[in-house]
């Protein structure tokens, strides 16, 4: 079956998430050998240096995702799995960006607020829920998270400037 | 005997009120973790050890143990009711646990499905109880040779036993490796691998990369699914809880099967997960009616159950003996065992009686706790899961991002939780198995310092490992089980080839 992948246009196949996963493995234990050399991989007097054992496990991660990337070389032409369909990915997108979004928010305006925007984002988004309930669990649910990490188990969590302005 | 002396002092330690409390409080929220997608029994641990800091650690370790048995119970609950498993052990667990829910029979297999995971838990605890101290009485004789051995021993067999590609395990387990070495070498003081980054300097924590790759990595997964929850609605009735009883101690063989699975593969690190698939396997096999296996038969709901549960449990026996988790949350509490100073291992059974034996006193407890709770609350948790995915994900997100902010009070990690969601979101797509990861990340140092020590000792030489009959046995079977698939595979080729016409002479 020497079918394209996407041929209905809807499916992801797994061929270039494959290599694409094994390249990156590649270029990561590249990185770790680079540095191991650095640091040196020989022996002094009283052992084994500290670049002896990340070394070994640098070539170990080459050698494994090298294979898995000449696997996925050699079985180009064959029958290619789903990875995932295109609308599938669509809706994984749709959680990623608002919570990259909402991780970037974090530093600058704390995380209460951050997590207000971003429960009421979803629940008016994707829930479709009105204004009411939208203001009750997004204002509501921090509210707890500040009164059970704040309060109990007093563990300081990121704040911005409104939370500075209230004094807290 | 000696170990029951032990065992009832931890009782003693155990059953004081604010440890019964927490054992409680342990229990409600393992349920409720087990049952929600994207807090998973290792990730949900993983997100609340940073506020047990100001904890005693045997309260902090019996309220986190609890946590686990809750989320043991708690994963049976949607995998019944909604057919999506709320932990990756419970997936066995939908094969006929939803049928008998659509076949009106919800709250029989749902009392099943807590009765075998007591059953299973509860084996498992008296494994623990007589087994624990010979083990580490024996593991007292362990050099840091000895201790690699056994280390090298468990990732061999991750390698050669998992039914994932060797190379993919192999590359998982060696980034774990790696993120772990990141950071200042504790020998030398070197930096590794920091790249001028200051945040690194600290290394990778575990904590981030567990709530990262299960937390994060299964929400992204369940997205694909869609935001819907739709799942039948079950009560329990005494009645039915006594009838079910009654039914189920028919079938007290696959009890022993699945718990004898269970205890095996929590012990040889295996975990919860495969020992499902397995017991439900074995018990098809082993059936009556094996046609009947996916249409409701309540022991495709025993099986898994009672094998998952006793792995979960039978895992914190190499864990508190030997250092050596069974599964990726017993890493986490191995992790957490390290915060507070604790070093698992023989010393432990020596040093620290009662946390020991408090912590396995709470597990008959914590089990016979939950069981209860569990039986008595699951219209509740039915109806947590109504609630739509579109309130419950953002809130599993600020959750999932607090747990990664506390563990250093630091950004960057929160950062790189995403990543580790993203990064667990693929390998689960490309089928590269995530345990190896988490443990290599857990033990990576531990290893290196067991092996760095035994090079020490024999300057330089390797031989050390096949210096005695224990230590080279071990490495041994080690070498030996890496190399399985290799020779299986090799097998398979030579075999003659069934499709001739001409039949085999024989």
């Amino acid at each position: 079956m020497n079918e394209p992948a996407s041929a209905s246009g809807q499916e992801i196949g797994t061929r270039w998430p494959e290599l694409a996963v094994a390249a990156a493995l590649m270029a990561l234990s590249g990185l770790v050998i680079a540095d191991s050399l650095r640091v040196g991989i020989g022996w002094a007097d009283d052992g084994p240096r500290a670049g002896y054992f990340p070394f070994f496990i640098g070539l170990l991660l080459l050698a494994a995702s090298g294979w898995t990337f000449i696997v996925q070389l050699l079985r180009w032409r064959a029958e290619d799995p789903v990875f995932a369909e295109r609308s599938q990915i669509g809706l994984v997108f749709a959680v990623l960006w608002p919570t990259l979004v909402y991780v970037m928010l974090v530093h600058p305006i704390g995380i209460y607020f951050a997590s207000l925007l971003l429960i009421a984002y979803f629940m008016r988004r994707y829930g479709k829920y009105g204004w009411t309930a939208v203001t009750l669990v997004s204002i509501g649910v921090p509210l707890v998270f500040f009164l059970v990490f704040e309060r109990w188990f007093l563990v300081p969590l990121p704040k911005g400037p409104i939370e500075r302005l209230f004094g807290l | 005997m000696e170990e029951l002396g032990n065992l009832m002092h931890g009782f003693s330690v155990a059953l004081t009120l604010p440890n019964l409390g927490f054992m409680l409080v342990g229990v409600t929220l393992g349920v409720l973790i087990g049952v929600l997608p994207g807090l998973g029994g290792a990730n949900g641990i993983a997100i609340l050890l940073p506020l047990t800091f100001s904890m005693n650690p045997t309260s902090a370790i019996i309220m986190l143990s609890c946590i686990y048995w809750g989320a043991l119970f708690g994963g049976a609950i949607t995998s019944i009711l909604f057919n999506i498993p709320g932990e990756p052990w419970s997936v066995a667990t939908t094969f006929d646990g939803h049928p008998m829910a659509q076949q009106g029979k919800a709250a029989q297999a749902l009392t099943a499905a807590f009765t075998s995971s007591f059953v299973g838990a509860l084996f498992a605890v008296l494994l623990i109880t007589f087994l624990a101290p010979l083990l580490a009485k024996f593991a007292l004789k362990f050099g840091p040779a000895e201790f690699f051995a056994v280390q090298l021993l468990t990732f061999c067999s991750f390698v050669g036993m998992s039914k994932e590609p060797p190379a993919k395990t192999l590359a998982s387990m060696m980034l774990g490796f790696a993120l772990a070495a990141v950071g200042m070498d504790t020998v030398t003081g070197q930096l590794r691998m920091t790249y001028g980054i200051p945040d690194l300097l600290k290394g990778f924590d575990f904590l981030i990369a567990v709530i990262g790759l299960f937390g994060i990595g299964e929400i992204l997964l369940t997205m694909e699914e869609g935001l819907a929850f739709k799942g039948k609605s079950a009560k329990i009735s005494f009645k039915v809880v006594l009838q079910t009883w009654g039914e189920i101690a028919r079938h007290w063989k696959t009890f022993l099967r699945s718990t004898a699975i269970g205890c095996w593969m929590g012990i040889t690190p295996g975990g919860a997960t495969p020992a499902s698939f397995m017991a439900y396997g074995v018990a098809r096999r082993m059936a009556n009616r094996p046609a009947d296996f996916g249409k409701g038969e309540i022991q495709g709901v025993i099986a898994p159950e009672t094998a998952a549960h006793a792995a979960g449990t039978s895992a914190l026996l190499p864990m508190l003996t030997l250092g050596i988790p069974g599964s990726p949350t017993a890493a986490v509490l191995l992790g957490g065992l390290l915060i507070w100073g604790l070093q698992p291992g023989p010393m432990l059974f020596v040093e620290q009686k009662d946390f020991v034996w408090g912590l396995i006193a709470s597990m008959y407890l914590g089990n016979l706790v939950g069981l209860l709770v569990v039986l008595t609350t699951v219209p509740w948790w039915a109806a947590i899961l109504r609630v739509p995915f579109s309130v419950i994900a953002p809130v599993i997100i600020v959750i999932c991002a607090i747990g990664a902010y506390t563990v250093h009070s630091s950004m960057f990690d929160v950062f790189l939780m995403l990543a580790f969601g993203v990064a667990g979101y693929l390998f689960k797509k490309l089928k590269y198995p995530l345990a190896p990861l988490v443990l290599a990340l857990v033990l990576g140092d531990m290893a290196e310092a067991s092996f760095r020590q035994a090079m020490l000792l024999s300057q330089g030489s390797l031989g050390i490992f096949w210096s005695n009959p224990l230590v080279g046995g071990i490495a041994g079977l080690a070498l030996a089980l890496l190399v399985w698939p290799a020779f299986s595979a090799i097998r398979e080729r030579l075999r003659p080839r069934s499709d001739s016409p001409v039949p085999d002479a024989t």
